[in-house]
């Protein structure tokens, strides 16, 4: 893999691009290529050794590739997010290292000695347990998006950030190891009247969350390892919820405590924040379920087409809280006419799916789009269907079809179309 | 098949009422004892369950909110810069951005006092009395007019104060209002005469730089090498130990004093190695520097004035300011109210002083 040009440098070398273009379809060279006629140093001498990099990072030419920050959106990085570099992944798995961040206190470390986790409230034992008492529960797999309610929020009131990084990168998609919670609210001995349970974080922000006690036995999870290695300290080292399908902010990190109530806690991230405001100024609250939604990875504005016209993979992700993803459909005229991609795989129950669209670019315009639609019958709707029902004033729950703008010279851009 | 379908919806009702009672148990983890319970236990309700004894009303809160709060969210509780605006934006909700704030949004008093007890200050949380909560949480009250200046909050009255917004919630209906009409087979083919670009991204030109976040990878690398040398231990102690005193004239108590002091900076200034600008500029090197010396951080212009005149921190230029920064230089951005003790002065300055080359 070669590193992509960055938007800029792909711009200035607009000229040598049109060159390209003109002569993709008649591959032949001119003269032979010295990578190929010349021994190369990496040919002739030894690379490192087994020795060089006990935990290894991706090799330097791919150093582009991480989470970015936006500056002017937060106060503060402290209290912040950032985002994943979905435009340069493929697959649906997402490395823990560049998945996107939120912190509402910072990123705290705590080590597996000093964990606690309580259960308390309405249970027959109120109880404590260590990080080792989890690892002796029975545990499961499951991989799962995790998509922040605020994730393409900035595009409300028009198209605003030129990549797909930015417009759609507060999700990812991870393989989850850990505990149900039902096992766990059964070894403390629910009472059946608790229909809520409480959980908050062992860091300042506490950010603590209601669920309601139905979701909490069906498939949330207690979480201590992701892709197959321990949480990263910025996913909630050593412990976190998983909460299949709804909004990010729920998915406590560093979880600490868990209580069974009968009534919600009506904390400030279930009031204040991820709440919606309506047009009337009427606000919808316990909006939990993430919405289906799909976005074109590549090409996208950080992702332009740097080979001219001829064969193109059209690629991207879709998603769904409320289930399986069952079909994508791209648009290349702003959605004038659709056609169906291709699933890399069948979906899977509130996890990424991937999408190809293999098709032959005939250098004209695109205004690329594609169209989510998941096995409960809901199609992804148009930024004007959603304005139409919710008005401009929400943040949250944004999951309207995305459009590209890609022009002859193969660059793209965010706009928003009729 | 009948039977079969039957079995399932039999076991699925059994699954949902499953009595704890009979669930399997492993008798792992042990009993979360009283005082564990109710030292993590920090909720308040709607119905003001869960609230502490104590009192306090916005006088008092005028004054512990201009120490701890207003820094970030200004000493009208107005907000400065990109920090929550808790006071204002009434009857805003249904107009163009709307400013949402404790008087115009919150619907519940209890998630403004359960947030403040848990998680304010925003830096040093978890360290306000019973007392200092509610009298904080009065003065935001008074902010907005919901109160007068001398009505006391405590649970007792907990419950007199009526939320403007308490109304204003809704629960979920996407499933009655979106989804009954974005379901079932979509148009393929002709499904829009004309499409415009109605808006551009690269107009608007808010997208960060490639090159910013090229300066993050090398410090990310820098920090990583930095990280693989330096001992763990050390960068543990750092926070906590005391720096060696730079002039030998510094009596180490002071400065013992001084960095207890310093928490009540610590939300906005850093200091050592590693320190980075937040909401206030790095405090290195600060003694005997000229006023607003830290590259990068962007100082209020009456604060870069009188660094033009001149202006050069030293125990006595320092002490002024720390004393009443706003009264010092009008116009400051910091937002701290000011040390009283003078005694605390000295040892913070002192305790600075160990920060600066001598």
């Amino acid at each position: 893999m070669t590193q992509k040009p960055s938007r800029r440098e792909f711009l200035a070398s607009g000229i040598a691009a049109g060159a390209v273009i003109t002569s993709a379809s008649a591959a032949k060279a001119e003269t032979p290529d010295p990578l190929i006629t010349e021994t190369q140093t990496w040919a002739q001498s030894f690379g490192d050794g087994v020795d060089a990099t006990p935990y290894g990072m991706p090799i330097r030419f791919e150093d582009d590739v991480i989470r970015r920050n936006v500056e002017w959106l937060t106060a503060d990085t402290i209290s912040s997010i950032n985002f994943t570099p979905i435009h340069a992944l493929d697959g649906t798995i997402t490395p823990q290292g560049c998945a996107f961040e939120r912190h509402h206190s910072g990123a705290i470390e705590l080590k597996k000695e000093d964990y606690r986790l309580m259960i308390n409230g309405m249970v027959d034992r109120p109880l404590v347990f260590t990080y080792a008492d989890l690892e002796r529960f029975p545990r499961e797999n499951h991989t799962y998006f995790l998509e922040c309610a605020a994730n393409t929020g900035m595009e409300w009131a028009g198209a605003q950030l030129n990549g797909a990084q930015f417009t759609h990168g507060m999700i990812h998609n991870m393989e989850y190891t850990g505990v149900p919670l039902r096992t766990l609210l059964e070894e403390a001995g629910y009472d059946t009247a608790g229909i809520w349970v409480y959980v908050e974080g062992a860091d300042a922000s506490s950010n603590g969350r209601s669920i309601p006690m139905e979701k909490a036995l069906d498939d949330v999870l207690v979480a201590f390892k992701a892709n197959g290695e321990a949480l990263r300290k910025e996913h909630g080292y050593p412990v976190r919820l998983i909460v299949p399908g709804w909004e990010g902010n729920m998915w406590v990190k560093w979880i600490r405590r868990i209580e069974v109530m009968d009534a919600p806690v009506e904390s400030r991230e279930e009031t204040s924040k991820y709440t919606d405001t309506l047009e009337n100024g009427i606000s919808r609250k316990w909006t939990w379920a993430m919405d289906a939604k799909s976005v074109v990875t590549s090409p996208s504005p950080q992702a332009p087409i740097s080979h001219g016209t001829g064969p193109l993979v059209i690629s991207g992700l879709a998603w769904s809280g409320r289930g399986a993803i069952v079909r994508v459909d791209v648009s290349k005229n702003g959605g004038k006419t659709w056609e169906t991609a291709r699933l890399a795989k069948p979906g899977e129950k509130m996890a990424l799916t991937r999408f190809y669209l293999d098709t032959i670019w005939d250098g004209e315009e695109m205004l690329l789009q594609s169209r989510a639609m998941d096995e409960t019958g809901y199609v992804q709707p148009t930024k004007a269907q959603l304005r139409e029902v919710r008005g401009e004033n929400s943040v949250y729950h944004n999951n309207c079809i995305q459009t590209w703008w890609v022009r002859p010279n193969g660059e793209a851009e965010n706009v928003e179309v009729s | 098949m009948s039977k079969f379908l039957k079995s399932i919806s039999i076991g699925a009702v059994a699954t949902l009422l499953a009595v704890p009672a009979t669930a399997q148990t492993f008798g792992l983890g042990r009993a979360a004892l009283p005082e564990e319970i109710s030292a993590w236990n920090l909720d308040v309700h709607p119905d003001g369950s869960g609230l502490p004894e104590g009192q306090g009303d916005a006088i008092d809160g005028e004054e512990i909110f201009a120490v701890q709060c207003a820094a970030c969210h200004g000493d009208f509780a107005e907000g400065i810069g990109n920090w929550p605006k808790l006071a204002g934006g009434m009857d805003t909700l249904d107009r163009e951005d709307p400013l949402k704030t404790v008087g115009s949004y919150w619907p519940y008093l209890s998630t403004t006092f359960d947030y403040i007890r848990r998680s304010m200050p925003y830096g040093n949380a978890g360290t306000l009395s019973a007392d200092e909560t509610y009298a904080i949480v009065a003065y935001i009250l008074y902010s907005n007019d919901l109160v007068e200046d001398d009505f006391v909050l405590s649970k007792d009255t907990f419950l007199d104060v009526e939320m403007p917004n308490a109304d204003g919630f809704i629960l979920d209906d996407r499933l009655e209002t979106e989804f009954t009409k974005w379901v079932g087979e979509p148009c393929m083919t002709g499904c829009k005469d004309t499409v415009e670009v109605t808006m551009r991204a690269l107009v608007l030109d808010v997208t960060p730089e490639e090159t910013a976040a090229d300066a993050a990878v090398v410090e990310a690398a820098s920090q990583q090498e930095a990280a693989i040398t330096a001992e763990p231990a050390a960068v543990a102690a750092q926070e906590e130990a005391v720096p060696e005193p730079v002039g030998a004239s510094v009596d180490p108590a002071l400065i013992a004093e001084g960095m207890k002091v310093f928490r009540k900076c610590k939300s906005c200034h850093q200091v050592g190695d590693g320190a980075k600008n937040r909401s206030g500029p790095i405090l290195n090197g600060l003694i005997g520097a000229p006023a607003g010396h830290i590259d990068g951080f962007k100082y209020s212009k009456p604060l870069m004035a009188k660094s033009e005149e001149g202006l050069v921190w030293n125990a006595e230029t320092l002490a002024g300011f720390l004393a009443a920064p706003k009264a010092y230089i009008k116009g400051t951005k910091m937002g701290f109210a000011g040390l009283k003790d003078p005694a605390d002065i000295e040892a913070v300055i002192a305790y600075l002083t160990t920060f600066s080359d001598p």
